[in-house]
């Protein structure tokens, strides 16, 4: 069985080539979306539906960074968001915190500029995050370290998504 | 090897043959049909000239069924029997319609099956009797495609149907019903922005991202796509599915109203004639004010009572405002869901008859800041589009040119303890996908699960739109806990849900019976089938050997072809295998056993599998190693 990456003929690395991404995600469901094969057999079907369906999926989880990191640590057997690996650094733990708290905060305040603001400063944190990433990943190959990072980001993206929901719902 | 050549009825097998295909607007307020014809995508007229067909069905005394302006135009004299704007009723049930006291027709609330209480199926009283929404849009689709086989002088290969990208999976199925009630095959359910996005973006060759703001009869979608290089690929979709022209009518007709009640005492509830005369008026004044400044509403009531009120544009404005503001919040959503701002958007494309308003214009101008593209005509565009995807899907175009990856508008979830939701697939996932979710039983012994599954981004069930029950039997009796069931939830190219079950350390597949909690069974639907054939038995009977040969002989010839340029990629004992299961459907097709073909035809599948998979990844490969020119000239 084939891995997202060489589904997509790229290496295994985390700083992932984006354009080449793209370009071979589109070559793929361009030989094999259903929309090319509404005529043909249903074995022609099925091989189309399970290749596309795949490819959509491998393609989800490449583009985005902290599932690519989650993905490469399965590739190497570590389960990044295991119980067996909850403790976090201390200033880290504080971090969280703090966004919760003001998470909460601007949504009482019904205050959707805070919210917005708060998603910059998430975002910018997760960019320097990747950077780390791809010195441990494909570098240094720190998985320990890369582990901790990943397991940092994919919070960060939690807490982005619970506040893209709150001003949804104050807008 | 000799290729097995069977013409389908009314085509001869000339590798040349234009198949013919169509692509249909079923729309709230009317619907139309298109199809490609010496490359170019036209809409099919009537034989009077007219384009669009109006969304009204009657059912008349004489026993007849009317379709079209015929019936519009006897929409007030028998409001009951008369029925308009179906589509809004479609995939839905009687809690959902709100505004029940407006509309003229006999709602009906039953459970034709009683041991199902959780089932509610609409329906509507008629002097034809009951009629499902259903069963009455299948009564446009069929006028539809006698209209396109008699323009086009043949039998229809098949039709891309468009829906609201904002449809839930009950209402895409009931579409997809409709159409087999109406003998229509569905080659996609194709999403109506999308549909538009294929007409401007092949007519003005764009690139770049564009919105597609749609605002029809009943619905309003709004869709934001990247064009690049023949790929239209949605980025996001939201919108309201009930939202549309027919609430400014109806915003319009409570004005009257209030109007005409300030002015007389004893004002009685209106008769369903008068209400459905009230609502025409209320239209036609709606249209007349997109270049008028004023309107007049002047009619009188069967009780005596004469109206005669003026609107004015501004009074337009201002009694229907919150109803353009309604559209921009599902807009705001979408750019947000696709993580961009208005100066990313390259071009706005209004859809629609109702976004001819200057409000709606207006609004959509200020939001975007730039001014929208209207040079395809709103009525039409949808069902251009519709018939360019339909001409490439039927097979007349090798068109490796355009690709739409749309996707799904609503979150998937289960029921969870405590009425929560689990969410499952992401609203917004490009289609097709995939997810599986692992379920352990709760007894020993226990053979059987359900699932409910709903649509909805809400935490809570209630809160949710419930698709259906899916009943799983068969898991193989073990300890509680013990059974490893992987569910597998796939949403396909038309947006719609299959479920299938698999205990993981016995490898046994459950078997799933689905309960749609808005909308017909399988069974239902064959029983409709069943009792709208006239044929006789010895008819029936033929058309099914036909049909079974034309299966066998098409399959017989695409697996030859394909052993002939790929037979490499499979060992000789299962090319063996292959060409035997061959000859073994291809003299069964001599004899007169429709079932024994159709068998042999699904066992000739099972034995391809693996080399339709090895020809994919084959394929796949060829297209991931080849050069483009662009990588060249660098």
């Amino acid at each position: 069985m084939q891995n997202h990456f060489e589904l997509f003929s790229l290496p295994v690395l985390f700083d992932i080539d984006a354009k080449a991404l793209e370009s071979n995600y589109r070559k793929i469901q361009s030989a094999s979306h259903p929309d090319r094969f509404v005529s043909a057999s249903a074995a022609e079907k099925l091989a189309s539906m399970q290749l596309a369906t795949s490819a959509n999926e491998a393609y989800d989880t490449l583009k985005r960074p902290a599932y690519r990191a989650k993905y490469l640590l399965e590739l190497h057997g570590i389960d990044a968001t295991a119980e067996t690996n909850t403790a976090m650094p201390a200033d880290f733990l504080m971090q969280q915190m703090e966004w919760r708290e003001r998470l909460e905060d601007a949504k009482t305040a019904k205050d959707i500029s805070a919210l917005e603001s708060l998603t910059d400063e998430l975002r910018s944190d997760a960019k320097t995050i990747q950077t780390k990433l791809i010195d441990l990943f494909d570098t240094s190959k720190d998985l320990a370290k890369a582990t901790d990072e990943t397991r940092k980001l994919i919070f960060i993206d939690k807490v982005s998504a619970d506040i893209h929901q709150a001003i949804e719902q104050l807008e | 090897m000799a290729l097995l050549q069977i013409s389908e009825p009314g085509m001869s097998a000339a590798p040349h043959q234009h198949r013919l295909a169509v692509g249909i607007d079923l729309g709230t307020t009317n619907s139309l049909v298109a199809t490609v014809r010496s490359s170019m995508s036209t809409v099919l007229q009537d034989d009077f000239g007219h384009a669009l067909l109006p969304s009204v069905v009657r059912y008349a005394p004489d026993g007849d069924v009317v379709v079209g302006h015929e019936a519009q135009a006897q929409q007030s004299c028998d409001p009951v029997n008369t029925i308009a704007s179906v589509k809004r009723f479609m995939g839905r049930g009687l809690n959902d319609i709100t505004d029940k006291a407006h509309i003229p027709y006999r709602f009906v609330d039953s459970a034709p099956d009683n041991s199902n209480a959780t089932k509610r199926v609409l329906q509507l009283q008629t002097r034809a009797g009951l009629k499902t929404p259903i069963e009455i849009s299948a009564e446009i689709l069929k006028t539809l495609k006698s209209r396109a086989e008699k323009s086009l002088g043949g039998e229809l290969v098949g039709a891309v149907i468009t829906v609201p990208a904002y449809f839930d999976d009950a209402q895409r199925q009931a579409t997809k019903d409709a159409a087999r009630l109406a003998g229509l095959n569905v080659l996609r359910l194709l999403n109506e922005p999308t549909a538009a996005a294929v007409a401007y973006g092949l007519d003005n060759a764009s690139e770049g991202i564009f919105v597609i703001y749609d605002l029809g009869g009943g619905t309003f979608d709004v869709s934001i796509l990247r064009l690049s290089k023949g790929i239209f690929e949605v980025l996001a979709t939201n919108g309201d599915s009930a939202l549309g022209g027919d609430d400014f009518d109806h915003r319009i007709y409570c004005w009257v109203l209030d109007k005409v009640r300030e002015n007389s005492e004893n004002f009685a509830p209106l008769s369903e004639e008068d209400t459905r005369l009230l609502l025409t008026k209320a239209r036609q004044a709606k249209e007349w004010l997109t270049d008028n400044f004023d309107a007049q509403i002047v009619c009188k009531l069967s009780t005596g009572t004469l109206v005669d009120v003026t609107l004015t544009a501004a009074q337009l404005i201002e009694i229907t405002q919150h109803l353009v503001t309604k559209t921009l919040s599902p807009t705001r959503k979408a750019m947000r869901d696709a993580n961009l701002t208005i100066e990313d958007i390259d071009g706005v494309v209004l859809v629609g008859g109702a976004t001819r308003m200057p409000h709606i214009r207006h609004a959509v101008q200020d939001f975007f800041k730039q001014e929208p593209l209207t040079n395809l005509d709103p009525d039409k565009v949808v069902a251009l589009g519709a018939a360019i995807q339909a001409n490439i899907l039927a097979g007349n175009k090798n068109d490796n040119d355009l690709l739409l990856l749309d996707v799904t508008p609503l979150s998937l979830g289960l029921e969870t303890m405590g009425g929560l939701v689990e969410k499952v697939i992401q609203r917004n996932s490009t289609l097709p996908i995939a997810r599986a979710q692992e379920f352990t039983t709760y007894k020993d012994g226990q053979t059987a699960m359900s699932i409910h599954v709903v649509q909805g981004e809400r935490e809570l069930v209630s809160d949710c739109r419930s698709l259906a029950r899916f009943e799983l039997r068969g898991i193989p009796p073990m300890a509680a806990g013990a059974a490893r069931i992987r569910v597998t939830f796939t949403v396909d190219a038309d947006g719609l849900l299959s479920v299938s079950a698999r205990e993981q350390s016995t490898g046994i597949e459950a078997h799933i019976e689905v309960k749609p909690s808005y909308g017909l069974s399988e069974d239902e639907i064959t029983n409709m089938l069943k009792a709208s054939f006239t044929s006789a038995e010895e008819d029936k009977k033929a058309r099914m050997l036909a049909e079974a040969r034309v299966n066998a002989g098409a399959i017989i010839s695409s697996v030859s072809a394909a052993l002939a340029v790929d037979g490499n990629l499979i060992s000789e004992a299962e090319r063996k295998a292959i060409e035997t299961e061959i000859k073994d459907l291809e003299s069964l097709t001599k004899a007169e056993d429709a079932t024994a073909i159709n068998k042999a035809v699904d066992t000739l599948n099972h034995a391809t599998e693996a080399f339709a998979a090895a020809r994919m990844n084959a394929s796949v490969s060829r297209a991931l190693s080849g050069k483009n020119l662009e990588d060249i000239n660098l």
